[in-house]
């Protein structure tokens, strides 16, 4: 595709039809279009309205901590050598990463359309523990829906949300992971959609949802650019971000995608390598495709049916990715890449070793790239990477590919 | 005329209400589909609407969607699916055949192939589950070139204006979502049901089908009193997987007769409507 790519590009989409360039779109059973209708023009009304948007500015900044604080890895840059390597610190967010920025807002729209029921799909557990989290405050009902693979590897961040209130709903259906969760959440939306809000965890789905969940994780960018300024004195050389669905990649890049000197990494899980197809990577190893109410990049077989994927980390065992950054793909904005399960890893106790900070292991994949990266740097360079949640949910994981037992 | 047309013209005049059968191609086994087509059409199914399994079949329900594993899982392809129209039509050439899946299978195949390739093998009309109006532009263009009928959803939630400009550009029939929910769910609310059929008669000449929440000859005779048409789906799927399960050494031909029996029950409570 040959796009030319300018500043102004980028605030054209999505158009009215939910479109970035051939991705994304409304691709739903008729019961739910007005349901999306309904939602697209609340919040087309609310996102420049001012007290909607103070509500969830002062929901942001003393619910969730905001803004979070931008960290030099001054030790891990010494010993990957290269550029310098700055943290976007979302794993001290409220409940443990970015996931909470969307929740916060979409259970405000819940609450201005007096729904009082929300459903959430979860992988990693981190989007349902956020979804969790809010319904508590509000006092709303929720039910989240988790593949049973993923509650068996996310057994803590399960309990989590039954302590908050919700209950979770184990999905038994196809590979019982991310992809099934989000199959069986649009089927309850389908049947309750008069009386419950579908919180989305990620920048995909049907519009408005990756437009919605984008400019509410949009603060992420925001924060890092104003904080590269002030602490760096410029804008950053690079940023690097994991992307499952790509919630956190889209927050961190979206503010800077006009600051056409930046570049952009979004990482995907390469899981036993991208050679074997047993990963998890649509962008860097995929096609075109219709799932889950967007037209995306997507793992897929020649007859058009979705394959399982694998990842060492649930919160990126995703066969879809988000439209816009199926877009930002193709117009060469950004660049997909991946990282493997054992890469990921490493840099999981890398990071836990040198800085005293344990990251989700989505998140490693993220630090993995940023590292070789960095190392082909100067140190006159500054990337940012997304440290988009803490580690705490994978400990039994990891303690369990090493062969320990806690 | 089309099949499609020509079957509701010929009913009208014998003042009868058309039964469309669901099946999954596939399901339960990869070979026999062609032979369950025609006993279906014996026991009174005036259109066939076919199942193409997919890895991700949202709005079914669970009786369904382990139809569409089932399929996979005998290696079931879109590909499959054309290939036992072709084979059905070999013996048939009357009964309407109505597609029924999703998006990206199609997408994979190319509109335009599938469109081309669907009407060689007999393929009367459409349904995309997830390609609503707003999306469907091109494969209904491309089914247009061909003269298959792309079938449009109304559900429940459909508002007024959106019936209108959706009966504008249906074709064969209109597929009346009887409840919000997915395949084989929810109760049945006939007169609610009937008030819509009311809003969609007042749009459209087109013969209105209703399916969803169907199970017996008893909720099909109520449906019938307001509908033009019934679907049953899951609960022919229901009966095929209680036998199977009822009676392990059981043979396909005992396991459709399952489906075949409940489906002549079911055309005696049609035919026993009053409209």
């Amino acid at each position: 595709m040959t796009v030319e790519v300018t500043p102004e590009l980028f605030e054209s989409v999505p158009d009215a039809h939910g479109r970035f360039g051939q991705f994304g779109g409304k691709f739903v059973a008729e019961t739910l279009m007005s349901a999306l209708a309904d939602l697209e023009a609340l919040y087309g009304s609310l996102k420049s309205d001012p007290a909607f948007l103070s509500e969830f500015d002062r929901d942001l900044a003393y619910y969730v901590g905001r803004p979070s604080p931008l960290y030099e890895a001054a030790r891990l840059s010494d010993e990957i050598g290269g550029a310098r390597i700055f943290l976007k610190r979302e794993d001290l967010n409220h409940t443990g990463a970015h996931k909470v920025n969307n929740t916060i807002g979409q259970a405000l729209l819940a609450k201005y359309m007096g729904k009082q029921r929300v459903i959430a799909e979860t992988g990693a557990g981190q989007h349902g523990v956020a979804s969790a989290t809010v319904a508590a405050r509000l006092g709303l009902q929720c039910h989240v829906f988790m593949g049973e693979e993923d509650i068996r590897r996310q057994s803590l961040n399960v309990y989590r949300m039954k302590l908050l209130g919700a209950e979770v709903v184990p999905v038994t259906s196809g590979s019982r992971t991310l992809k099934d969760a989000m199959n069986e959440a649009m089927r309850d939306w389908v049947t309750n959609v008069d009386n419950t809000f579908y919180i989305i965890g990620t920048v995909a789905g049907p519009h408005p949802y990756p437009m919605l969940v984008r400019d509410f994780q949009s603060v992420i960018g925001r924060e890092a650019r104003a904080q590269s300024l002030s602490q760096a004195g410029k804008l950053p050389d690079a940023l690097v971000a994991c992307v499952g669905g790509g919630s956190n990649a889209i927050g961190l890049f979206h503010p800077f995608l006009q600051d056409l000197g930046v570049e952009m990494f979004g990482v995907e899980a390469g899981g036993k390598g991208l050679g074997t197809g047993q990963h998890a990577a649509p962008l860097s190893a995929g096609s075109p495709g219709v799932l889950h109410g967007n037209r995306t990049y997507l793992m897929q077989d020649d007859d058009g049916q979705i394959l399982e994927t694998h990842s060492v980390s649930a919160g990126l065992d995703y066969p879809g990715v988000g439209p816009e950054h199926a877009w930002l793909k193709d117009i060469g904005r950004v660049k997909y890449v991946s990282a493997d399960d054992e890469e990921a890893l490493a840099a999981f106790h890398r990071l836990t070793r040198i800085e005293g900070i344990m990251p989700a292991l989505e998140t490693a994949h993220a630090l993995a790239y940023a590292e070789k990266l960095a190392a082909e740097m100067s140190p006159e360079q500054h990337i940012i990477v997304n440290l988009s949640g803490r580690g705490d949910k994978d400990i039994l994981t990891v303690a369990a590919l090493e062969g320990i037992e806690v | 005329m089309s099949r499609l047309a020509g079957l509701f013209s010929k009913l009208k005049e014998q003042r009868r209400r058309a039964l469309i059968s669901y099946v999954v191609a596939g399901d339960p086994s990869p070979s026999g589909t062609v032979d369950l087509l025609h006993r279906l059409v014996a026991a009174g199914a005036d259109v066939l609407e076919v199942g193409v399994p997919f890895s991700d079949p949202m709005a079914e329900g669970l009786v369904i969607q382990l139809g569409h594993e089932r399929a996979l899982a005998n290696g079931m392809t879109l590909r499959g699916v054309l290939d036992i129209v072709t084979e059905f039509r070999r013996d048939d050439t009357e009964t309407p055949i109505v597609m029924m899946g999703y998006a990206n299978p199609i997408e994979r195949f190319g509109y335009e192939a599938f469109a081309e390739a669907g009407a060689l093998a007999g393929v009367d009309g459409l349904i995309t589950v997830d390609l609503p109006p707003e999306e469907v532009d091109r494969l209904d263009e491309a089914l247009l070139q061909v003269a298959i009928d792309n079938i449009f959803l109304i559900s429940p939630t459909t508002p007024e204006q959106r019936i209108k400009s959706i009966v504008s550009r249906a074709r064969g029939f209109i597929y009346c979502v009887a409840v919000k929910g997915v395949t084989g769910s929810g109760q049945l609310d006939v007169a609610e049901v009937a008030e819509r059929i009311g809003v969609i008669r007042s749009m459209t000449e087109l013969p209105i089908a209703v399916g969803f929440g169907i199970k017996d000859a008893e909720s099909a005779k109520r449906v019938a009193d307001v509908a033009d048409a019934v679907v049953v789906g899951s609960a022919l799927i229901d009966e095929m997987v209680r036998k199977s399960e009822a009676q392990v050494d059981a043979e396909e031909i005992q396991i459709h007769g399952a489906a075949v029996q409940l489906l002549e029950r079911i055309r005696a409570g049609v035919d026993s409507s009053h409209f």
